[in-house]
C-alpha cells in the first residue's frame, strides 16, 4: 500500500514523542546554561601551570611553588608554537629544595592553541596540566585570550578536584622522587660528614654509611 | 595523444530548445552544502548539463605543517582532516609512522583501536545519514535521532580521550592513555542499544516511499567508473565492487573479527544509504567481538618514545578503511624529526572527483542529494 512506509515512520517518531513524557532516557536535551551535564573526568581544553601551595596564594607564593623550571621543551613541542616562555636569570628553590631557573615569562595563547596536550606529555617535571574551563569567552580578543604566568598558575590543588585519578598517580611519583632526592641529600651529607671525620681516621668505612642510607629508597 | 594515457571525460549532455544555459554558483556557503564548498553548474531549465567542483577554500596547508613540524606535532592535525573521525585519521597516521620506524602494537592497544575505529565509523554513518536526509527535506528528526545516538559515542571518547572530536588518542607503537575505570562496560552498554537505534532508522526511513522515489536509480555510478576513478569505501561498495580494505589488508587485527562486507546492486543513492546501515549493523558485530575479547597488557611498544622520535631514512604508505573510504598517509623520513614528505590520500576528495559523472542530466534539486550521499567533509577534502 502506498504510504505505508510513512506510516511506519510516523509511528516510530510518535513512539519517541510519547515516549519522551514517561522515560527520562528519551529526554535527552540539557538546557544548557541552567541545567549541566556532569563534567567528565578525563575532559581538557586549555593548559595550565601547576604550583604546589594554597588555592588563595599570593603571587609571590605562586612563583615560589611553581613547578616549571623554563626548560622550554612544551615551547618547541607545541604543533601550532603558542607558548612563549622567557627563562629567569636567578634561581629559585624547586619542591625539592634544588635551586632551578623558573619562568621569567611564560605566556599561552589560547586563542592559537589547539588543545592537544602535547605539552602536558613531554613535560618532565609534572608542570604543565589541562585544564577543564571551558566559559572563557571575553570582550578583548587579542589581549583577553592572551594567558600570562599569573593567570596560567593554578593550585595543585585545583588539579586534584578536576583530575582525582591522575592527579593522585602524580602525587604519588612526586613524593617518590622527594623522598629519593632527600635520601640522597642525607646520604651525601653523611657522606661529607664521614669524610671530614675519616681524614683522621681510616678512610675504609666511608662507603658503607652511604650506601645503607641509599638502601631505603630504591 | 596516445590511446594508453586518453584522458577521461565525462558525457556531454546537448540542452534543449534554443541552447541557452543558466549558470549558477552553489555555494560556497549554500546552506545544504557541507561546508565551504562550490559547485559551478550550468542549468538548462531544471537539468544539469554541466557540473564543476571548486574547492579549496579551506584549505590549510595540512601537508606543508606536517613536513615542517617533527612526527608527533602532525598528530593532533590530523584529527582536523575529518573532524567526524579523528580517532581513524589517528590509527592511518599511526600505521604510516609504525611501518616507517618499525615499531610493534601490543595486543591490548590494537584491539582499543578496533574498538574506537568502530565507534567512530557508527557515529560518522549515522550523523551521514542524517545529514542526507537533511537535504532531502527531512529537516531534523533523522538528523537529531543520530545526533542523539552519536552523542552517547562522542561521551566515550570523551571520557577516554579528553575530547569529543579532537581525539588526538593514538600514538605510535600503541594508545596514549590506558582504559578509564568501567570505560569497556560503557562501550558494551552503548552497544547493546546500538541495534535497536538502527532498527529505529530503517523502521523511519528504509520503507519510506519519498525516500524511495528520490533516491533510486538516482546518481547511479557504475562500479568500472567507481574503480577507474579510484573511489572507496561505501561508495565504492555501493556500486557493487567487493573492496574494503580491512578484509584486503587485515591491518590491525581485523582478521579476527568475524563481519561481513555489504554491497549495493545498482550504485545510486539508496544503495550507499542502505550500505551505510548495514557496515553500522556489521561494526556492532566487530565491537560485540572487540568488546569480549579485549586482553590485558601493555598498551605501548617499550621501543616508542615521546620525545627525540627520528625514524630511520625510508618511506612507508600506511591505509586504513576509515568510514569515507581508503585514508593513505605516505611519508618519506630522511632521518631527521620531521618527515621529508608528508602526504595525504584523503577518501573524500577523490570520492568527490565523480559528482560531475553522477549529477549531470539530473534535475539541480537533486545534485544536492547525490551530493550528500558522496559523504565528504570539507578538512579533509581541503587539508
Amino acid at each position: 500500500m502506498l504510504g505505508e512506509g510513512m506510516m511506519k515512520g510516523l509511528a516510530e517518531t510518535g513512539k519517541n514523542f510519547l515516549g519522551s513524557f514517561v522515560s527520562a532516557e528519551r529526554m535527552t536535551t540539557v538546557q544548557y546554561p541552567e541545567e549541566r551535564i556532569a563534567p567528565i573526568e578525563n575532559t581538557r581544553d586549555f593548559p595550565f601551570l601547576v604550583y604546589d601551595g594554597a588555592d588563595d596564594a599570593s603571587d609571590e607564593a605562586k612563583l615560589a611553588g611553581l613547578r616549571c623550571v623554563a626548560c622550554q621543551i612544551c615551547e618547541k613541542e607545541c604543533p601550532p608554537k603558542c607558548i612563549y616562555i622567557v627563562k629567569s636569570t636567578d634561581k629559585k628553590p624547586d619542591f625539592v629544595g634544588k635551586p632551578q631557573i623558573y619562568p621569567a615569562r611564560f605566556d599561552i595563547d589560547i586563542s592559537v592553541c589547539m588543545s592537544c596536550q602535547i605539552c602536558v606529555e613531554v613535560c618532565p617535571f609534572e608542570a604543565i596540566k589541562m585544564d577543564t574551563e571551558f566559559e572563557l569567552s571575553t570582550t578583548d580578543r587579542f589581549g583577553g585570550l592572551l594567558l600570562d604566568r599569573e593567570q596560567l598558575s593554578k593550585s595543585n590543588g585545583h588539579y586534584r578536584a578536576i583530575h582525582p585519578t591522575e592527579a593522585a598517580e602524580v602525587d604519588a611519583r612526586l613524593a617518590e622522587e622527594k623522598v629519593k632526592a632527600e635520601a640522597k641529600a642525607r646520604a651525601a651529607a653523611e657522606a661529607a660528614a664521614a669524610k671530614a671525620g675519616a681524614a683522621a681516621a681510616a678512610p675504609k668505612p666511608v662507603a658503607a654509611p652511604a650506601a645503607a642510607a641509599k638502601e631505603p629508597s630504591v | 595523444m596516445s590511446t594508453a594515457i586518453k584522458s577521461y571525460l565525462p558525457p556531454v549532455i546537448e540542452p534543449d530548445g534554443d541552447g541557452s544555459l543558466l549558470e549558477v554558483a552553489m555555494g560556497p556557503h549554500h546552506p545544504s552544502t557541507h561546508g565551504v564548498f562550490r559547485m559551478d553548474v550550468a542549468l538548462d531549465g531544471e537539468r544539469v548539463i554541466r557540473l564543476k567542483p571548486v574547492f579549496g577554500y579551506l584549505h590549510r596547508n595540512h601537508e606543508k605543517i606536517g613536513e615542517k613540524s617533527s612526527y608527533l606535532a602532525s598528530m593532533p592535525y590530523t584529527d582536523r582532516l575529518d573532524y567526524f573521525c579523528s580517532l581513524t585519521n589517528n590509527w592511518a597516521y599511526a600505521l604510516a609512522v609504525e611501518k616507517l620506524a618499525g615499531l610493534e602494537v601490543p595486543e591490548r592497544a590494537q584491539y582499543i583501536r578496533v574498538i574506537t575505529a568502530e565507534l567512530t565509523r557508527i557515529q560518522n554513518h549515522a550523523s551521514s545519514i542524517g545529514f542526507l536526509m537533511q537535504e532531502m527535506g527531512a529537516s531534523g528528526t533523522p538528523l537529531m535521532y543520530a545526533f542523539r545516538e552519536r552523542e552517547k559515542i562522542l561521551d566515550l571518547f570523551e571520557e577516554l580521550t579528553g575530547s569529543r572530536m579532537m581525539c588526538n588518542y593514538m600514538r605510535f607503537g600503541g594508545c596514549r592513555v590506558e582504559l578509564p575505570k568501567g570505560w569497556l562496560e560503557g562501550v558494551a552498554k552503548v552497544v547493546a542499544g546500538l541495534p535497536g537505534f538502527i532498527d529505529e532508522v530503517e523502521a523511519l526511513l528504509s520503507g519510506n516511499e519519498i525516500l524511495m522515489a528520490r533516491t533510486q536509480g538516482m546518481g547511479v555510478l557504475p562500479a568500472e567508473l567507481a574503480v577507474n576513478a579510484g573511489v572507496t569505501g561505501p561508495m565504492l561498495r555501493a556500486s557493487g565492487v567487493n573492496y574494503d580494505l580491512r578484509k584486503v589488508d587485515h591491518y590491525g587485527i581485523y582478521d579476527r573479527f568475524k563481519f561481513r562486507v555489504p554491497l549495493g546492486d545498482h550504485g545510486d543513492i539508496f544503495d550507499r544509504y542502505m550500505i551505510r546501515i548495514l557496515e553500522m549493523r556489521e561494526s556492532v558485530r566487530i565491537l560485540e567481538q572487540a568488546v569480549k575479547d579485549i586482553p590485558a597488557g601493555p598498551i605501548m611498544d617499550p621501543k616508542s618514545k615521546i620525545r627525540g622520535f627520528r625514524p630511520k631514512p625510508g618511506e612507508a604508505y600506511g591505509r586504513i578503511e576509515a568510514p569515507k573510504g581508503e585514508l593513505g598517509f605516505y611519508l618519506i623520513s630522511d632521518g631527521s624529526p620531521n618527515p621529508y614528505r608528508y602526504r595525504v590520500r584523503p577518501p573524500s576528495l577523490i570520492n568527490l572527483t565523480v559528482l560531475e559523472d553522477m549529477s549531470l542530466g539530473h534535475n539541480v534539486a537533486d545534485v544536492i542529494l547525490i551530493f550528500g550521499s558522496v559523504d565528504i567533509v570539507l578538512g579533509e577534502v581541503d587539508r
